[in-house]
Order: structure tokens, then C-alpha cells, then sequence
């Protein structure tokens, strides 16, 4: 242990720690903008540099660490003064007017100088323009970009991607997509971790919500909106409300008010893809040498873009079944639209997804089966239905709860848990054990597949079935290393669920912004208490499930919902991981 | 009112000198992977605040050039714009008065000839090639990438043990290169801003010198695969050291009655003691390496049975042949190649030279190791005769100074004409054609060129001929090792383009260069043989690098090493240099500006900590 002082008080850290992080210990707050615990750890910005005694410069809080009988100061004079300079440098090269900024009132910078009290500028402007397309789902704003790095420490460190790099030398270094790629020709997975990330709004996602209000003030057009599992965990994060408190039944009543004209729940396609999947493993397990090993889920679109980019050979392993997201859209122009006598090219089927691989995903040109129109034309992230929401002016503490529409509405527990990293995994092997053996498993029978672990594995028997062997991966950087290990044939497994984002799509890249903060746990653990909750958790008792297949889908794996249900990973090219 | 006024610079002219010495040193220690747009146009705009203004092209058009340069680099230049950049700089070369202007427009056109891609890049995708790669200059320009922040370190906190075991981990000769490297690490060091790059090869002299026997790591579990290196040189012995380390079982074949290559046969003992070079050996043969000298592959065995019987092989014979004057005489008795005898003393035949008149040609290092060592072989006069001037011997300005310190005769621009010998062929002197030394080649050297007076007669009973090496490639050549110019071609994986699991690397590819890129080749081959056959094999270790500390660092002269009086050294083959002293590392090593973490360092490339 060391101790030291810090603003007059003594402080006892353990050895190796940063002088920001032993502040923190004692209620001292040290500004910092380019920080990020463990992730980046750099001392670029200089906004929380301190005085200490005996030495002469000042000292950046973040990357230093901390010494026996050190004497520091967080808010001397001269910090001060060094602090609101650095602050004011990054400013001049910002663009600075936040009023019209996606990230007013949830930037970090504009955050600090509030704080520190800059209320004018001494130096000229110098803001780099703004070059990029609208074509990828990834946006990135130079005019915003105070070059924290932090997106390249997060897809280096934690996605292994290493899609972002600084570009440049000197005065012009700035960050841009890595080895002088355009966007488009990257090998990223979309996954938007550098957008949640980023302390200011020079990454962010496509803004679609203007295509949304066009289908809903088109009275020709018949809306359908779904909303993915993870979405209810996030929404009221950014009125300041508990999630407990104000479900995904108030969101129903806030879409109804927007004037949506059908509100499904993507819980009800998640209950399907497990049905599909969940057969198309036990054909697979049974009949293992046709295929190659192990199975990998399908419904994460940025694993998918990592599999096709980084590791194309295994292309086959995935599973053929499509995410929930395109199996909603498929079901609802064909299924749904026949049932209610709506001309499907008149349907516009809208997504909120709290993930920005999905505009992608939607994209996708073979995923048009239906009728032939994009099975789902509007992907939104949970962010943009907030502002959809604001600019609605619509308050959820006066909105009074709703249900879902039928007969796409219905949903189970083991669909909720999608959101959460292991509940794909624990909702298939409750209807695999039962399609096997006929009987439910207890429902946490499965329950070591859940928890926040990067890499988890487990073995569960199944009568009949003999062991399968499991493991469940979130993460692109864990997912990695479980696929060289894979490839070196140190592990093997039957069956692996993958989550492009840390903790599986309650932390995904189109959730709201909390700056320092990681919450996909505690947006899963809502999740995993909503499936106690529920009154049916296993997919295969969906009894709108069970009545799609008796009157339009037949069965599982059959003819119709291999036309709607499956997709051929082949049907189109992503671009490949670049020698390094 | 005076008539004359002596000339007493102001306060301001003599800041301003002493900012020139400033830019000066902070010019040279510009790490590399700036982008090179950026720096022409700064330095544009330096040469253009040094215009006196009086003439159009240098005074307004400079400035036009600085300005198309900005808009390059600003994103809002097209290819138009390089086409005015060319022509206006064009201009300036043809009409401008002074070389203040045509200088100054020259190095666009350079750069604009240079790197062009770099500029076609900035006005096609407004982006740049530079990159720092490895922010770290010291390491960045180490071949090996040896971890010097980490191990100057270390010395500092008096680990000497893992300071070692730090550099083995990239380069298994610490004690070699403590002695002899030439360390380019300290031509980038980010010190020479404030004052003059860090001693770096002494500070690993000294741990090396204070370690005592460090061990090696232990070997990875065998695989089975069976590799030759031909060469028991720096780069022969680091790859089979390596290898041995990653469980593949290493033969060694050395053409030489002893290991070490030129670190033997090149380099004398006087520079690097031969029990350290013994010691050294020892070490790295300590993890378990078959040797077989005097094996010639070719002659004794051929290249094809090594390629049947071994699963891997790895070329590393060096560049060991000497080359010939061509002039007339040269094989008179009494004329012998510097590499020869310096082998000969590799192997404690020391010729005797006493009482003789003893003339070295060339300028080179291999030239002042035959310099000395003949005067420590009891020569009466010792002569180095070079065509060009000191200033462009391309030895090492310490060496050279050395010699001249141990008596040594510098006979500069003089060419060798032909030898003279007596009625039995031996040689009796070097008869020279003085030079007069002209204008730079293209790579910025002043070429010599004859002057016109007589020629000149330089009584020499020995002639020793140091004008280069070349590499024995003909038998290779004939087994179908593609060769170029007298060197062995490999990619830079040191792979063989046409063969199989041959590789190849070191002096046999480069042709003469350094201890330390013949042990960055074979560390190189190591990884990439590794790779061939089949394994990942990690090399790591397990040393704590300690944190920085917050001292203030201000200027502080660089700690030089002494040497042994030069009256007393030349008379034995003993170590010249002394090594620091406590009090001299402990200052030198804490000068380090540890660019590891401060900097770029602590976001990307600070430590790479495996290969």
C-alpha cells in the first residue's frame, strides 16, 4: 500500500495505482475527457493534470501512478489555468455549436466546459471538415473529433479489429479508418462499440429517424414497428427513469402515440428463430458428418460481419437461420400481411434495435423474401427512437402502459433473454431438451450459461441426446480468441452462441450513451428477471408460435420457412480481414 | 561615429544562434514515419523566413509554394495544383538569385519527385501515407527492436540480471553489441532535443559488465523438426538460438575452426575482448545447439544431402571473401587482404610486423581494425591511404580518431596507382595519384577526381587492401539460390523466393553491414522458420519494466566512455574502452526520456512485449 496526499487529505491506495483513480477512492473528482479505465490509459487531452510537489511540470492524473508520501494537488491555480487552456485548444479545433449536435446535453466535452466555466474563446477556429458518406450505418463526424483515441483502444483492445487507426503526423494527425480504407472497405463489423464509446458526437450512427416520420405521414402506408429484446433494458435511461418501472408497455403506448399502426415484439421472432435453430442443431447433432463443426448462432449481424470477414472458412458453421429482425420482417409482409389483407409492398416494416450492425443486416440484398421489397426497410437504434420520442414531445411518466398487437405480440421468457449474453443459448436448449425428449427442462436448468464471464462453456446432458457441449462468447476480442483455439483444435464444442458487443445486445452499440459507464450488466440482469416473470418461458409454448406453424409456416425447417426463416450467409461478401 | 566598428553579436542574434543549434538537433531527432509533405512545407517555410526579400521568385515565391503545400495538406488541392507546385518550384530553381531561393525550391521538386504517391494521396483521398509505426526512436531504429527504454531502465534501478535477459529476449548477443554495436538506436533519440542522445551502448556495456552469468530460459518441448544453419556468425548463432528456445533441434555448420564470424575473424580483440566473445558463445550454445566446425557446405558436404536430410535451412555465411584493387603488382609479396589477416588473428597467428613500413587502403572499419592491429603488430610506420578526405571515410569518426591518437597517417586523396616490388616480387612501395575532390554524387558524397600533379611513391613493405567484402555466393549459385550482384536474394522474411524451407539472411543478402542486422535477420528467420513449420511459438520474459519516474529532466551532458591512453593500449591487443563508472550510469541511464510511456508510447507501439 502507499499512502500520499491528495488536496490535504491522506489517502492509502494500492501500489501501481494512477493518482486519478486514488483521488476517485477519496471522493476527489479529477476532470478527465480522453480517460477510459483500462482502456485508455494515454494522457492525450491534459485536462486532468495535477501539481505535485517537487516536481516541476504538471503531471496528467490518468497514466501516472501513484508514489509513498507524494503530494498532490487536483486544483491549484496553475491546474486550473493549464486545465481550461487545454480545454479551450480542443475547443478551437470543435465545432462548438452544440445546439444542433445529436450529443448536446451527453458530451463529455461540453460537459467539462460547462463545468470549468469557458464561456468564451481566445483562439481562432480551426475545424477540419467533415468527409464521409451515408452509405455504411457508421458515421463519423472530424468536425467533432477531439482525437481521445478511444475508439481505436476499444476496437483494437476489446473488438480485435483494429478498424480505426490514427492518420497522419503532426499538426493534421487525426483518426481514420485503419491502412487508408474507406468504411465501405473495411472489415467492420458494425458493432458500434467506438460510437458508444466516444466521448463527443464524432462517432455515431446513421441517423434514419427522418425515414421513419416520411412512412408514418404517408397514409398510404401501413407501419409495422418491432422492438428487440434489449431495447426495454435502455429507452428510459435517457429520461432518467427505472426500466423496472417503466416497461416496454409504455413504450408501446409512446409508439401508438407516434401513430405506428401495428406494434409487434421482436421477442415474438426470437421465439422463432429457436424453434428453426433450435431443430436445425438437432439435425445437425444427429447428423454431425454432414456438416461442418460446431454450430454458431446467426443473430448477431456484427458476428457475422466478424465470421465472413475474419474467418470466411467457417461461413458454414452458421446456422442458416435468420436473425429475429429479418424473420419478423419476412413473417410480417407474407404471413401476417396475408392474414390481415394488407398489400405487403404498401407495408413499411420499421425495426428499434439497440444496434447499429442491423442497418446493415437490412440491408442485405437477398433479404427480400417476402415479397420481394427489403423484408425490414427501417432499422432505428434505442437512441433514435428517444429522440423520435422528444421530438414527439411525449413524457413516459404520463404515458399509461399498452399492450403488443397480435398476432406477431406474444413472446416468452426465452425470447427476452436474447438481449443478454447466454440467452440464446439458455432459450435453445430449453426447446432443444424438449424436442428431444418431449419433456420441459426445468427453466434454469441451463442457468450457467448466463453472467457477464467473456468466454463461458459448459457441458449439459441431454436424454436421448447424450452431452452437448456449449460455449458462449461476447465480445469480438474474446470472440477471436475462441476461434484460434478453435482453429488450432484446443477446444471443440457443439454448439456456440456469439455476441459481437460486451455482455451480448443489452450493451450494444445503438443503446444509450453513458460515458464512463458499462451497463450492459445491469440492463441484462433486467432482462433475466423479466423471463422469471414470465408466465411461458420456453419458445416452443408461443402460442402465437405454434399457430403460425399450423396455419402458414407447417413445421420447422419445412419448405415455407426455409423460404422465410433461412438465409444463404453466401448470398453476399463482406470485405476480408487485410494482412497486416 | 566611428570609421570601423567591431562586430559584437546582440542578445537576440546570439538566442537566435543558439535556437539554430536547437532546430539543428531537433531536425535530427525527428522520429521516423512523419509525413513527408508536412516536414518539405515546414521546412520551406524556413527557408523562406531566411530570404533577404530582395528578388520575386525567392521572396514571393516561396510563399506560393508554402501556400499550394497547405492546400494539399488541407484536403482542398487537386492534381492541378502539383502541376503549379512543379512548375512555379521550376522557376524558382531557374530564375532566383541566390541558392537561398533555388536551394529552397529544389527540395520541392525533390520531394515532389520523392514521395510523390504521399502528395497524389493528399489531394485523391485527403489523407496521408505517414505513419508512426513505432513511436519509440530508439527501439524503431534498433534492426533487432531490442527494448531499450525497458532495459536503460533497469539498469537504472541496478537490475542488471533481467536488464540482460530483457535484450536476449530480442537479441542474444547483449554482450557483442555492449562492445562493438554501432548503434544506430541513438541516432533518433528523442534526448538530442534538449542536449545529445543517450549512451545507450555503454549503459548495455555496463549491465552486461555487472550481470554475471544470467540463464537462459529454458527450451519448449522438442518438436521433432531438424534445422542447419550454415554460418556460425552473429546471425547464424541468433537464429539457432531461437530456434533451439522454440524446441526445434538446431546443427550449426561453420566453415572456420572457431564460432563467431566476423565478431572473430572481423572484429580485433581490442574492441571486443575474445574471452567475452568465448562467453557469449558459450551462452547461447548452453541451450542446446549442435555445432560442426570447419564443415565448408559444398565442399565437405553438399547443399543438396542438408537440404534432404534437415526440414529447414538457413543461410548465413556472411560476407567473407575480400575484394581486389585490380591495380598493378597487387600480388607481390608483402600485399595482403585485411580480411585474411585479420582471420588470421581471429585464430592467434599474429603475423609480426616489426620494424616494417605498413600501408592500409581504404576508409572503412575493416580498414582502421587493420590500421591498429598493425600497429600493435610492431610496424615502424603504419599508413592509411584513402581516395577521398577524412570527413568522408565511412568508418566511424572514433575509430578513425583512435588510429590517428595510436600513430596512425592519415593519406587522404591519394589513389592507388600500382605496387612496386623488388627484383624477388616483394613489395617495396605504393605508388599513389593524388586527388582533388569534386562534386556529390547522388548519394551526397564528393567524388574524387585526379589532380593534376605527379604521382607519389609511399615506401611499403606490407600493403594491406581494405576496400570491401563480397560474399562467396558461386556455390550456392550453382545449388540454385537465386543471387544478385554477388548477394544471395531472400524476401525481406528472409524466405527464398524459389526454394522451399531455405532462407537466408544477414551480410550473405545485404553484403557488409552490421553485427545488429545480421542478429535482427536471424531473429527474423527464427520467427519465420518457426512459422513454416507449423508453431507459434512465443518469445517472451518475464521482467517487470519499471515506472517511469517524475524527475525533472533538465539539459545534461552526455556521459562519454574513456579509453585506455593511447601510448600504452597501442602496444596490446587488450580492450580499449573503459566502462562507466557507478556514478556515470546512474547519471546516464536516469537522462533517459523514457519515450516507452511518455509520448506515443503509452498509447500504441510504447512495448511490444513478445515476438
Amino acid at each position: 500500500m502507499v499512502t500520499l496526499t491528495i488536496d490535504n487529505q491522506t489517502v492509502t491506495v494500492a501500489e501501481g495505482t494512477t493518482i486519478l483513480e486514488a483521488a476517485k477512492s477519496a471522493n476527489i473528482t479529477i476532470p478527465s475527457l480522453c480517460y477510459l479505465k483500462d482502456l485508455n490509459e494515454i494522457g492525450a487531452c491534459r485536462v486532468c493534470v495535477v501539481e505535485i510537489e517537487g516536481i516541476t511540470r504538471l503531471v496528467p492524473a490518468c497514466v501516472n501512478v501513484v508514489s509513498e508520501g507524494m503530494v498532490v494537488h487536483t486544483n491549484s491555480a496553475r491546474v486550473r489555468s493549464a486545465r481550461r487552456t487545454n480545454l479551450r485548444l480542443i475547443m478551437s479545433q470543435h465545432d462548438c455549436r452544440c445546439a444542433v449536435c445529436l450529443r448536446s446535453g451527453n458530451c463529455t466535452l461540453q460537459k467539462l466546459a460547462n463545468d470549468l466555466n469557458l464561456f468564451y474563446l481566445p483562439y481562432p477556429t480551426q475545424i477540419p471538415k467533415k468527409r464521409w458518406g451515408y452509405d455504411a450505418p457508421l458515421i463519423r463526424d472530424e468536425s467533432k473529433c477531439i482525437k481521445c483515441m478511444r475508439c481505436i483502444q476499444v476496437c483494437d483492445k476489446i473488438q480485435s479489429l483494429n478498424v480505426w487507426d490514427v492518420s497522419g503526423t503532426g499538426s493534421r494527425t487525426t483518426v481514420d479508418v485503419s491502412l487508408n480504407r474507406s468504411i465501405l472497405e473495411a472489415d467492420c463489423a458494425y458493432c458500434g462499440q467506438c460510437v458508444t464509446h466516444c466521448p463527443t458526437a464524432a462517432l455515431s450512427a446513421r441517423d434514419d429517424t427522418e425515414k421513419v416520420f416520411d412512412a408514418l405521414n404517408d397514409p398510404e402506408l401501413v407501419t409495422v414497428i418491432q422492438i428487440a429484446p434489449a431495447v426495454r433494458t435502455a429507452w428510459v435511461e435517457s429520461f432518467g427513469l427505472d426500466p423496472e418501472t417503466f416497461t416496454v408497455n409504455h413504450l408501446v403506448a409512446a409508439l401508438r402515440a407516434m401513430g405506428f399502426d401495428y406494434i409487434f415484439d421482436t421477442n415474438f421472432s426470437a421465439d422463432l428463430p429457436i424453434m428453426e435453430e433450435g431443430s436445425e442443431f438437432l439435425e445437425r447433432f444427429t447428423h454431425t458428418e454432414n456438416y461442418q463443426w460446431p454450430m454458431f448462432t446467426s443473430c448477431c449481424p456484427g458476428w457475422v460481419r466478424f465470421l465472413k470477414s475474419q474467418y470466411p472458412e467457417y461461413t458454414d458453421n452458421l446456422s442458416t437461420a435468420k436473425s429475429p429482425q429479418q424473420m419478423f420482417g419476412a413473417v410480417a409482409k407474407s404471413y401476417f400481411a396475408e392474414k390481415m389483407g394488407i398489400d405487403p409492398h404498401k407495408m413499411r416494416v420499421i425495426s428499434v434495435m439497440p444496434c447499429i450492425a442491423k442497418k446493415s443486416e437490412c440491408a442485405i440484398d437477398s433479404m427480400k423474401d417476402a415479397c420481394g421489397d427489403p423484408d425490414v426497410d427501417i432499422v432505428i437504434t434505442t437512441r433514435e427512437l428517444v429522440r423520435m420520442m422528444r421530438m414527439e414531445h411525449l413524457d413516459p411518466t404520463v404515458l399509461k402502459p399498452q399492450n403488443f398487437d397480435s398476432p406477431l405480440g406474444s413472446s416468452t421468457g426465452a425470447a427476452v433473454i436474447f438481449g443478454a449474453t447466454g440467452g440464446v443459448m439458455d432459450a435453445a436448449l430449453r426447446s432443444a431438451y424438449y424436442l428431444v425428449t418431449g419433456k420441459n427442462p426445468d427453466a434454469d436448468t441451463f442457468a450457467q450459461v448466463r453472467g457477464m464471464d467473456g468466454w463461458k462453456e459448459a457441458v449439459f446432458q441431454i436424454p436421448g441426446a447424450g452431452d452437448i457441449n456449449v460455449a458462449i462468447v461476447s465480445g469480438l476480442g474474446n470472440t477471436r480468441k475462441l476461434m484460434e483455439q478453435l482453429r488450432k483444435g484446443k477446444v471443440s464444442y457443439d454448439f456456440v452462441e456469439v455476441m459481437a458487443c460486451p455482455g451480448g445486445c443489452a450493451g450494444g452499440g445503438g443503446q444509450p450513451i453513458h460515458d464512463g459507464q458499462e451497463l450492459a450488466e445491469k440492463r441484462g440482469n433486467v432482462l433475466w428477471h423479466l423471463d422469471k416473470a414470465s408466465a411461458i418461458r420456453y419458445s416452443h409454448e408461443n402460442p402465437d408460435i405454434l399457430e403460425l406453424y399450423r396455419d402458414y409456416l407447417e413445421k420447422p425447417l419445412g419448405e415455407k420457412s426455409h423460404h422465410l426463416l433461412h438465409t444463404d450467409h453466401h448470398s453476399w461478401t463482406m470485405p476480408l480481414r487485410p494482412e497486416r | 561615429m566611428s570609421r570601423l566598428e567591431i562586430k559584437t553579436p546582440s542578445q537576440a542574434q546570439s538566442v537566435v544562434e543558439s535556437l539554430y543549434r536547437t532546430v539543428e538537433r531537433r531536425i535530427a531527432a525527428s522520429p521516423p514515419g512523419l509525413c513527408p509533405v508536412d516536414m518539405a512545407l515546414n521546412f520551406l517555410n524556413l527557408c523562406h523566413a531566411q530570404s533577404c526579400g530582395k528578388c520575386v521568385p525567392c521572396r514571393i515565391g516561396l510563399g506560393q509554394l508554402s501556400s499550394l503545400m497547405e492546400k494539399v495538406l488541407d484536403g482542398t488541392g487537386t492534381m492541378r495544383t502539383l502541376e503549379i507546385l512543379e512548375q512555379t518550384a521550376q522557376t524558382i530553381v531557374d530564375s532566383a538569385d541566390c541558392v537561398i531561393g533555388t536551394d529552397a525550391a529544389n527540395l520541392v521538386l525533390m520531394g515532389l519527385k520523392g514521395f510523390r504517391e504521399d502528395y497524389v494521396e493528399h489531394v485523391t483521398h485527403h489523407r496521408c501515407l505517414g505513419n508512426l509505426k513505432n513511436p519509440v526512436p530508439c527501439v524503431a531504429l534498433c534492426p533487432a527492436g531490442v527494448d531499450i527504454p525497458g532495459y536503460v531502465a533497469l539498469v537504472s534501478h541496478g537490475k542488471y540480471q533481467e536488464a540482460v535477459k530483457l535484450i536476449r529476449r530480442d537479441n542474444p548477443f547483449p554482450i557483442a553489441c555492449a562492445y562493438i554495436c554501432e548503434h544506430p538506436c541513438e541516432a533518433r533519440c528523442r534526448r538530442s532535443m534538449i542536449d545529445d542522445p543517450i549512451n545507450i551502448r555503454a549503459l548495455k556495456r555496463y549491465a552486461v559488465d555487472h550481470a554475471g552469468v544470467v540463464p537462459n530460459p529454458p527450451c519448449a518441448p522438442a518438436t521433432g523438426k531438424k534445422v542447419a544453419i550454415i554460418g556460425g556468425g552473429p546471425g547464424g548463432l541468433s537464429a539457432a538460438y531461437y530456434l533451439a528456445l522454440m524446441g526445434h533441434q538446431v546443427t550449426l555448420f561453420e566453415k572456420q575452426k572457431q564460432l563467431g564470424g566476423m565478431l572473430r575473424y572481423g572484429i580485433p580483440s581490442y574492441r571486443f575482448p575474445r574471452e567475452k566473445l568465448d562467453e557469449e558463445i558459450a551462452s547461447i550454445l548452453s541451450v542446446g545447439i549442435e555445432v560442426r566446425t570447419q564443415v565448408d557446405v559444398g565442399v565437405d558436404i553438399s547443399f543438396e544431402a542438408l537440404k534432404a536430410e534437415y526440414d529447414c535451412l538457413y543461410i548465413a555465411i556472411g560476407a567473407q571473401t575480400d575484394k581486389k584493387t585490380g591495380i598493378p603488382g597487387e600480388d607481390s609479396y608483402g600485399v595482403i587482404s585485411a580480411v585474411q589477416m585479420l582471420r588470421e588473428i581471429g585464430d592467434n597467428q599474429m603475423p609480426d610486423f616489426s620494424g616494417k613500413n605498413v600501408v592500409v587502403v581504404g576508409g572503412g572499419n575493416v580498414a582502421m581494425d587493420a590500421t591498429r592491429s598493425a600497429i600493435r603488430l610492431g610496424a615502424k610506420k603504419v599508413s592509411c591511404v584513402y581516395r577521398r578526405r577524412q570527413a568522408d571515410m565511412t568508418a566511424l569518426a572514433e575509430e578513425v580518431e583512435g588510429a590517428i591518437a595510436e600513430g596512425a597517417e592519415l593519406l587522404t586523396l591519394q589513389a592507388p596507382l600500382r605496387v612496386e616490388s623488388d627484383e624477388d616480387g616483394n613489395a617495396v612501395a605504393l605508388w599513389t595519384q593524388p586527388q582533388v575532390i569534386g562534386v556529390m554524387d547522388s548519394a551526397g558524397r564528393p567524388r574524387p577526381n585526379n589532380a593534376s600533379v605527379e604521382p607519389q611513391r609511399i615506401p611499403a613493405d606490407i600493403i594491406i587492401i581494405a576496400i570491401g567484402q563480397g560474399v562467396e555466393s558461386h556455390g550456392f549459385e550453382q545449388s540454385g539460390v537465386p543471387v544478385k550482384r554477388g548477394t544471395l536474394v531472400a524476401k525481406t522474411s528472409s524466405q527464398l523466393q524459389n526454394m522451399d524451407g531455405v532462407f537466408a539472411g544477414g551480410d550473405c543478402v545485404t553484403g557488409p553491414a552490421t553485427a545488429i542486422r545480421a542478429i535482427a535477420a536471424g531473429k527474423v528467420a527464427a520467427a519465420n522458420i518457426d512459422e513454416y513449420l507449423g508453431y507459434h511459438h512465443v518469445i517472451d520474459v518475464d521482467v517487470e519494466i519499471p515506472s517511469p519516474k517524475f524527475d525533472n529532466k533538465p539539459p545534461h551532458g552526455r556521459i562519454n566512455t574513456a579509453e585506455r591512453e593511447a601510448c600504452v593500449r597501442k602496444h596490446d591487443f587488450q580492450c580499449i574502452e573503459c566502462g562507466m563508472s557507478d556514478e556515470e550510469a546512474d547519471l546516464e541511464s536516469s537522462r533517459c526520456l523514457r519515450c516507452d510511456h511518455f509520448g506515443y508510447g503509452n498509447f500504441k507501439g510504447g512495448r511490444v512485449g513478445r515476438w
